[in-house]
């Protein structure tokens, strides 16, 4: 008899869904899986944190996410079986582990590992391998399963074909991020023809490589990464929202240690304001208690809490300068100007860096440490993406930086009382 | 404000140069598993514990003119980047005083080793939450190239580390 896991529904189910048409699940797992409390919970989490205060579309969730990672990395081991290039006893892992890559994913998830040192991977890891729904279904199929599932998501599992399909320069997660990113914000640029990369992907060894007359398409999709990353991903507003959030967090930290009554405790995060958050505590926590939160602190008496909630709900956001080295001169400056004018410059300048954005950029291995597009050409050997592509050659290895000084612009002008300190930093700021 | 480059810069300025952004990336991440405070995320990739956020940070104090870049060709297919303090990185360091703990045999034990054997230490890190036979076989499984005869010394060195680091730790209190 089938395991559990290996049993197909009686019936293929099936999501409709605006970038993939249809999301096909004929598993028992698969549809049990995203039954889950733990999955479900997804549903209360953005794809994009921040970035629907930039583009207005940009409410979609990692719930939505996460079945397209699944119905992708589902159709690619279709077309690597068809021709006899794929190990079948690894399908269920790999589309498990498709499924759940995010499922650790918390509320601003950038931003709350920032201010409390949490890493969503790590919740991943615990959520499948814990006391978990989730955990239980996979076990279910044979002791071990949901620690292949959890290696396959760290990218410490020994088949590297599978990690690949998840994780590396093209894969399941990058391609529907991609594509779901440009359709929820609206932007005309991030689109590629996904089908016609999957027509040329071919195994080689342990990796994926892509056929060269699939080259342009996979310049399509480099191009749309490049783009989607300077126009959406690090959008100086999106920052700005991010920059807020990060300090809303961190200044209600800061006050409950302080012993500070809240009028409106923040009940479910006092656990990890201790930073003793178990995950059970983890998993009742999404966009909607924070954002909860943020609505009531607008009334709090903590003045810089109020005003961070307010800018924060009603999109008064911070304005931003570029950061030059010059700046650095001045820092202590600013922040003395900032101090003296009644502004905390603890929680009103802050250096945003692309450094401190979650997404990566392609760059061809660095030393080994991030496997290239590989290219198959016609006599069997592989040549790597930039070698080969103009395009993409001349965007590699193009360093492009952008740091920015982000401060409440209205404050600075609204400093009637303190003329020479509104004087002093806009002429330190050059506004 | 910019800590995690100034952080990453008075390591650099601390050891005298970097040859080698692997050889950085390893040694930050052992760092980092000292309990330094380096706050760079760190996820597993072909060749070990790897930082996206370290590797930006660096090109960016590159960009600043804080760090000078060195490029060495050994052939046509691999190069090194060699990195060191500027003067305008020696200036920008002045605002950021006690960054970083000078823990100086510490730093200079890690920083005497080769990037590789950096590399087979950083990867038994990043599974010491398994028991050591098992932290061992799944760096084996991983990274059969690199780990080969380096893994009993790596152990070693790992425990010397750790020993100086609470020696370090004692004196410093």
């Amino acid at each position: 008899m089938l395991a559990r896991s290996f049993q197909k529904l009686n019936e293929e189910k099936v999501f409709k869904d605006p970038v993939h048409r249809y999301i096909h699940v004929r598993d028992r797992l698969i549809w049990d899986l995203i039954g889950t409390p733990e999955f479900q919970r997804l549903r209360r989490i953005r794809q994009l944190g921040t970035t629907f205060l930039t583009f207005h579309g940009a409410e979609h969730s990692r719930f939505g996410h996460s079945l397209g990672v699944y119905e992708i990395a589902r159709r690619v081991i279709d077309i690597f079986k068809y021709r006899n290039h794929w190990d079948d006893s690894e399908t269920m892992i790999a589309l498990c582990a498709a499924l759940l890559h995010d499922v650790g994913h918390g509320p601003f998830s950038h931003s709350f590992e920032k201010v409390f040192g949490t890493n969503h991977e790590e919740y991943t890891q615990k959520i499948i391998l814990g006391d978990t729904e989730i955990h239980r279904l996979l076990e279910e199929q044979g002791e071990g399963f949901a620690g292949k599932v959890a290696d396959v998501i760290g990218k410490t599992y020994p088949n590297r074909l599978v990690v690949s399909l998840i994780s590396s320069q093209i894969d399941a997660d990058r391609m529907d991020y991609l594509l779901r990113d440009a359709y929820f914000t609206g932007v005309s640029y991030g689109h590629f023809d996904m089908e016609r990369i999957w027509r040329v992907m071919r195994t080689q060894d342990d990796q994926i490589v892509f056929k060269l007359s699939g080259m342009h398409a996979v310049e399509d999709y480099i191009m749309s990464r490049y783009q989607m990353y300077w126009q959406v991903y690090f959008h100086p507003v999106t920052r700005s929202a991010e920059v807020i959030l990060t300090q809303i967090l961190h200044r209600a930290k800061v006050l409950f240690h302080e012993g500070f009554r809240f009028k409106y405790a923040p009940f479910p995060l006092i656990k990890i304001f201790k930073g003793e958050m178990a995950l059970k505590d983890y998993l009742k926590l999404d966009e909607s208690v924070i954002l909860y939160f943020f609505q009531a602190w607008q009334e709090e008496k903590d003045p810089i809490l109020s005003d961070l909630c307010c800018r924060f709900m009603n999109r008064r956001l911070f304005k931003y300068v570029e950061f030059t080295p010059s700046l650095i001169e001045s820092k202590d400056q600013l922040a003395g100007a900032f101090r003296d004018a009644g502004i905390d410059p603890d929680y009103y300048l802050e250096v945003d860096s692309s450094s401190n954005s979650p997404y990566d950029l392609y760059r061809p291995g660095e030393e080994g440490e991030r496997q290239p597009i590989q290219l198959l050409m016609p006599d069997g050997t592989l040549h790597e993406l930039s070698q080969e592509s103009d395009v993409v050659g001349s965007i590699t290895g193009m360093r492009r930086t952008d740091v920015k000084l982000y401060y409440p612009k209205d404050r600075v002008f609204e400093l009637s009382e303190h003329a020479s300190c509104r004087e002093q930093i806009q002429k330190i700021l050059g506004i | 404000m910019l800590e995690d480059h100034a952080k990453i810069a008075a390591l650099i300025n601390q050891t005298g140069g970097i040859s080698g952004r692997k050889k950085l990336q390893k040694a930050v991440y052992i760092f980092q598993r000292l309990g330094y405070p380096f706050e760079q995320i760190f996820h597993f990739h072909f060749n070990g514990p790897y930082s996206e956020e370290l590797s930006i940070q660096l090109e960016e104090l590159c960009d600043f003119g804080f760090l000078i870049e060195d490029r060495e060709d050994h052939n046509e297919e691999e190069e090194t980047c060699y990195y060191r303090i500027s003067e305008a990185g020696q200036g920008f360091l002045t605002h950021y005083k006690n960054v970083l703990p000078t823990a100086c045999r510490l730093t200079q034990q890690i920083m005497n080793q080769n990037a590789l054997f950096l590399e087979s230490v950083a990867i038994l890190l990043y599974f010491d939450h398994l028991p050591r036979i098992k932290a061992v076989e799944k760096a084996r499984t991983l990274n059969k190239e690199t780990v080969g005869d380096n893994l009993e010394h790596a152990l070693a060195f790992i425990d010397k580390i750790r020993l100086l680091q609470s020696i370090e730790l004692s004196i410093s209190q």
